[in-house]
């Protein structure tokens, strides 16, 4: 099978609807308002009907005004719930939108006779017939309506960036400098609306909530700035329609005739597949990287516990620097292969190297450089401890656990302003010398 | 014993309703009431049965905040609706339900997954699972429609459910479920109660909360699963939440509630599925989730506690009461600086407080009527003996609470006439006591604290 003209229309329709969606999504999730997609979707549906009923046209002009209407209504409803009966905010918008699919789903029953409305067509779209229309050489009418409403979409979000960034970041400091978030809040469910019923010929009301969402979602797992995170989520959706649609063309022909799918459904399923990719392979916030930071922390702690150790043993010994440890002995915390990476690492830095004891076991002790990597660990462990005695009531057992954690995170800068803190620094609160700062002599 | 009672009482509404309703109707409405017809009768009691078992389990789902997990977990469901179909065809609805509920829990894990990924919110979590899994199953469905070629209809009746075409088969499978979920809500009501109320109780108790919640949510997608072919997959996610949160609005009780969401579900699923039996063209799925928002919207207007007519009217009340302290303390101000038994006009008092004329007269009145003030033939207004003891007594708690307001909350004297004009009307008997203890040395009632302007 060819990329036809068809498919160009296919893939660009569902890329429209899907951008279209992505570009509101964004404000929806950072507002955490997701839901008021999927509610505002579904309750749409008795609006179209009324329209139809009340013009007996599938213009799309009577359309847009009923679902727009509906849209604001379910947003209204949800708002007085939720504040007069004090009902939570999921549960008032469930209860709202179902009872409104519900009338939605009794008026078609209803005027069966007279309307040509699938209940089906709304869930989910009839993005096939579109490769029907562009076949005969007609632009396809869902095509204009998604532009222009893609177009709209697009202002809205330039035209009051600052304004919808601010009420959705901090809706309070919105109101302090003259935003009404509660203007925004409802020219936003008019758009999602709008949105929602220009996308429902093409793609489906289920597709509307997986682009409302799911792009949003993915590109604010990956960066921090809301431009971006906008443009990622457009991009990601539009990437998502095209492929969707060449699935649909390749897959009959590689897998069997078996396989084809409406693309809008293939479309969810792709961006959930972009978001489960996202979730895993994240630079910053995926699973595995921050599978790596965690286990790259775990090493670096246990590589200092055991510098610490080690000098504490030597410190209760009579040599400086030969007082042994046995690999056995290395119990400190974590499971086994950390501590022996561990052990790696302090080798191949050179911070220990190994000896053999008198009794012929495999030990290992502290070179020059790891006596002083591990004084400046003990000195903030003991810094610290001398701080929480001297500023918190912490009782005089209870100081170490909370230096054992902190002492990793200590800079050598913020030990000195810790030094600076403290009236007296020399020993720690159990008459232990403080190890002083690198370069300093040490005090006779 | 207390609740046993409150069964009784709602089954015999019920029933008094159900006769009155027989009474009033037509003979063709008086034929599907009396369920003469062997479909109707099914149908009415596979609804009634599975609006029970949902407003049961749903008041849990309700109070611990997770009511639209529900709808993630309805559309999850579609996913393995369509694998089972796949492979073994439409004919046995056992494996398609098995694979409902597979997938249902897979949705709810998802849920549970997504959540915990940084930056990802619970609602975004819900949206994500609904949307993508729907997608899934749409794909699967149409898969299992190229390989089991003419036999569809199977599959859309999960998704918009076919109330009427409800046979025995389904509704012994709602009654199992209804028994199942009445015997873990009633054996387990103390754990369930917990993990509503206090998870850190329950784990200092010992008890797992997963292992509850685990329950709970196999109740819920029992519940679901076999609601889907009765009422849909989107309505179903209406019974388990509109009754649970109807019952809210009438009590703090949560045996109670749970009652009370169980009988709105069942009187939501009988009285749905006889207007739908009586009337041509009437989706049962839909009307019975009508009647649903019918009882809740009745419940959060008319519900004596939390409803909004009673809000409305406890405001109203607390407006007058005020009003009606403040034009008592207006007149004893004037009293107080121009002796005992001075009057004021009209005028004066308005020129005290920031009232309208209309208003002043209304609480003029009223306190005329009830003899705590009179008006003389020159039109002067003054206190009785008996409003001149409640007058001062008012005057008194809002002197009080002023010079509490500005010796021990800091609040500086130009702003405290407001704040205790807003806050003296509710004060309790005891607090006023304990006031008069923090600030012994006042006198019966003690001078104005911001220097009132005297009145000329």
């Amino acid at each position: 099978m060819m990329w036809t003209i068809g498919d160009t229309y296919v893939a660009l329709v569902g890329a429209m609807s899907a951008a279209a969606c992505a570009l509101l999504g964004n404000y929806l999730v950072l507002r955490k308002m997701s839901l008021m997609g999927d509610a505002i979707s579904h309750a749409v549906l008795p609006g179209i009907v009324m329209a139809f009923l009340m013009t007996g046209s599938r213009g799309i002009g009577a359309i847009v005004v009923g679902a727009v209407i509906v849209g604001i209504l379910t947003a209204l409803f949800t708002q007085a719930i939720t504040r007069f009966g004090k009902v939570e905010e999921g549960a008032a918008m469930g209860v709202v939108f179902t009872i409104l699919f519900a009338i939605g789903l009794i008026l078609i029953r209803q005027q069966a006779d007279h309307v040509d409305l699938d209940p089906q067509c709304v869930l989910f779209g009839n993005i096939e017939n579109i490769h029907v229309i562009a076949a005969s050489g007609d632009i396809p009418q869902p095509a204009i309506n998604l532009a222009v409403v893609l177009l709209l979409d697009a202002l809205f979000v330039t035209l009051l960036y600052k304004q919808l960034k601010i009420s959705a970041l901090d809706p309070a400091l919105a109101t302090s400098i003259g935003i009404n978030a509660d203007v925004m809040h409802y020219a936003l469910m008019v758009m999602v609306a709008l949105t929602a019923v220009a996308s429902f010929e093409a793609v489906g009301s289920i597709l509307v909530i997986a682009m409302l969402i799911v792009p949003a979602v993915t590109a604010h797992l990956l960066t921090d700035r809301l431009p971006v995170m906008i443009a990622l989520s457009v991009v990601l959706a539009g990437v998502a329609a095209f492929l969707a649609r060449a699935y649909n063309v390749v897959a009959p022909e590689l897998l069997g005739p078996g396989l084809q799918a409406d693309t809008s459904a293939i479309m969810a399923v792709i961006a959930g597949g972009f978001l489960l990719l996202t979730i895993v392979f994240a630079p910053e916030r995926g699973l595995i990287s921050r599978g790596i930071h965690r286990i790259r922390l775990i090493v670096r702690i246990l590589q200092e516990d055991i510098l610490g150790r080690l000098y504490r043993q030597a410190e209760a010994g009579t040599a400086a620097s030969a007082a042994p440890l046995a690999k056995g002995d290395l119990r400190i915390a974590g499971g086994s292969i950390f501590q022996r990476w561990a052990l790696f690492r302090l080798r191949s830095r050179q911070f220990v190297r190994p000896v053999k004891s008198e009794s012929g076991r495999s030990v290992v002790v502290l070179t020059d450089k790891g006596l002083a990597r591990a004084a400046r660990l003990v000195r903030s462990h003991r810094l610290w401890e001398s701080y929480l005695a001297q500023h918190s009531d912490l009782p005089l057992d209870h100081l170490h656990m909370p230096a054992e954690r902190v002492e990793h995170f200590i800079s050598p800068e913020m030990g000195e302003r810790i030094q600076e803190g403290l009236s007296e620094a020399d020993l720690d609160p159990h008459g232990r010398e403080i190890p002083p700062r690198p370069g300093d002599a040490r005090r006779p | 014993m207390r609740y046993v009672w409150a069964i009784l009482s709602i089954v015999a509404v019920c029933a008094a309703l159900y006769f009155v309703a027989g009474t009033f109707a037509d003979d063709e409405t008086r034929q599907v009431l009396a369920l003469r017809q062997y479909n109707t009768r099914i149908v009415v009691v596979g609804t009634t049965l599975l609006g029970a078992a949902a407003g049961l389990i749903g008041t849990f789902m309700y109070l611990r905040k997770r009511a639209m997990i529900g709808d993630a977990l309805s559309h999850a469901t579609l996913p393995g609706i369509a694998i089972a179909f796949l492979i073994v065809g439409d004919k046995q609805i056992g494996a398609l339900l098995i694979g409902a509920a597979v997938s249902g829990v897979v949705g709810v894990v998802a849920v549970i997954g997504l959540r915990n990924v940084p930056r990802i919110k619970e609602d975004a979590a819900i949206g994500i699972v609904l949307s993508v899994f729907f997608g899934l199953g749409l794909v699967f469905v149409r898969i299992a429609q190229h390989a089991h070629t003419g036999n569809q209809a199977g599959l859309d009746r999960f998704i918009y459910g076919t109330t009427a075409g409800m046979i025995k088969q389904d509704a012994q499978w709602i009654a199992i479920t209804a028994a199942i979920v009445l015997a873990s809500v009633v054996l387990m009501f103390k754990e369930f109660r917990l993990v509503c109320f206090d998870q850190h109780f329950a784990v200092a108790q010992g008890r797992s909360v997963h292992v509850i919640d685990l329950l709970m949510m196999a109740m819920v997608v029992l519940t679901t699963v076999v609601g889907l072919q009765a009422v849909g997959l989107i309505l179903v996610v209406a019974m388990l939440i509109i009754p649970a949160a109807s019952a809210r609005f009438w009590t703090d009780d949560l045996p109670l509630m749970t009652i009370l969401a169980g009988a709105f579900g069942s009187i939501s699923g009988f009285s749905g599925a006889i207007v739908s039996a009586r009337f041509v063209n009437l989706p049962a799925g839909a009307v019975i989730v009508l009647a649903a928002g019918v009882v809740f919207s009745t419940s959060m207007i008319l519900a004596p506690r939390r409803g909004i007519a009673g809000a409305i009217v406890r405001r109203a009340r607390l407006a007058r009461r005020i009003g009606y302290q403040n034009v008592l303390r207006a007149l004893c101000e004037r009293e107080e600086d121009s002796g005992e038994g001075v009057r004021a006009s009209k005028a004066e008092l308005l020129r005290m407080r920031s009232w309208s004329a209309r208003r002043l007269n209304s609480l003029l009145r009223r306190a005329i009527r009830r003899g705590d003030a009179a008006m003389g033939p020159d039109g002067l207004i003054g206190l009785s003996r008996q409003g001149r003891i409640e007058a001062r007594r008012v005057l008194r708690n809002h002197r009080l609470w002023e010079i509490y307001l500005i010796r021990h909350a800091d609040v500086a004297p130009s702003h405290v006439d407001r704040d205790a004009d807003l806050v003296e009307h509710i004060l309790p008997p005891e607090l006023i006591r304990e006031l008069e203890l923090a600030l012994t040395e006042t006198p019966e009632i003690p001078p104005s604290p911001h220097g009132r302007e005297a009145f000329s």
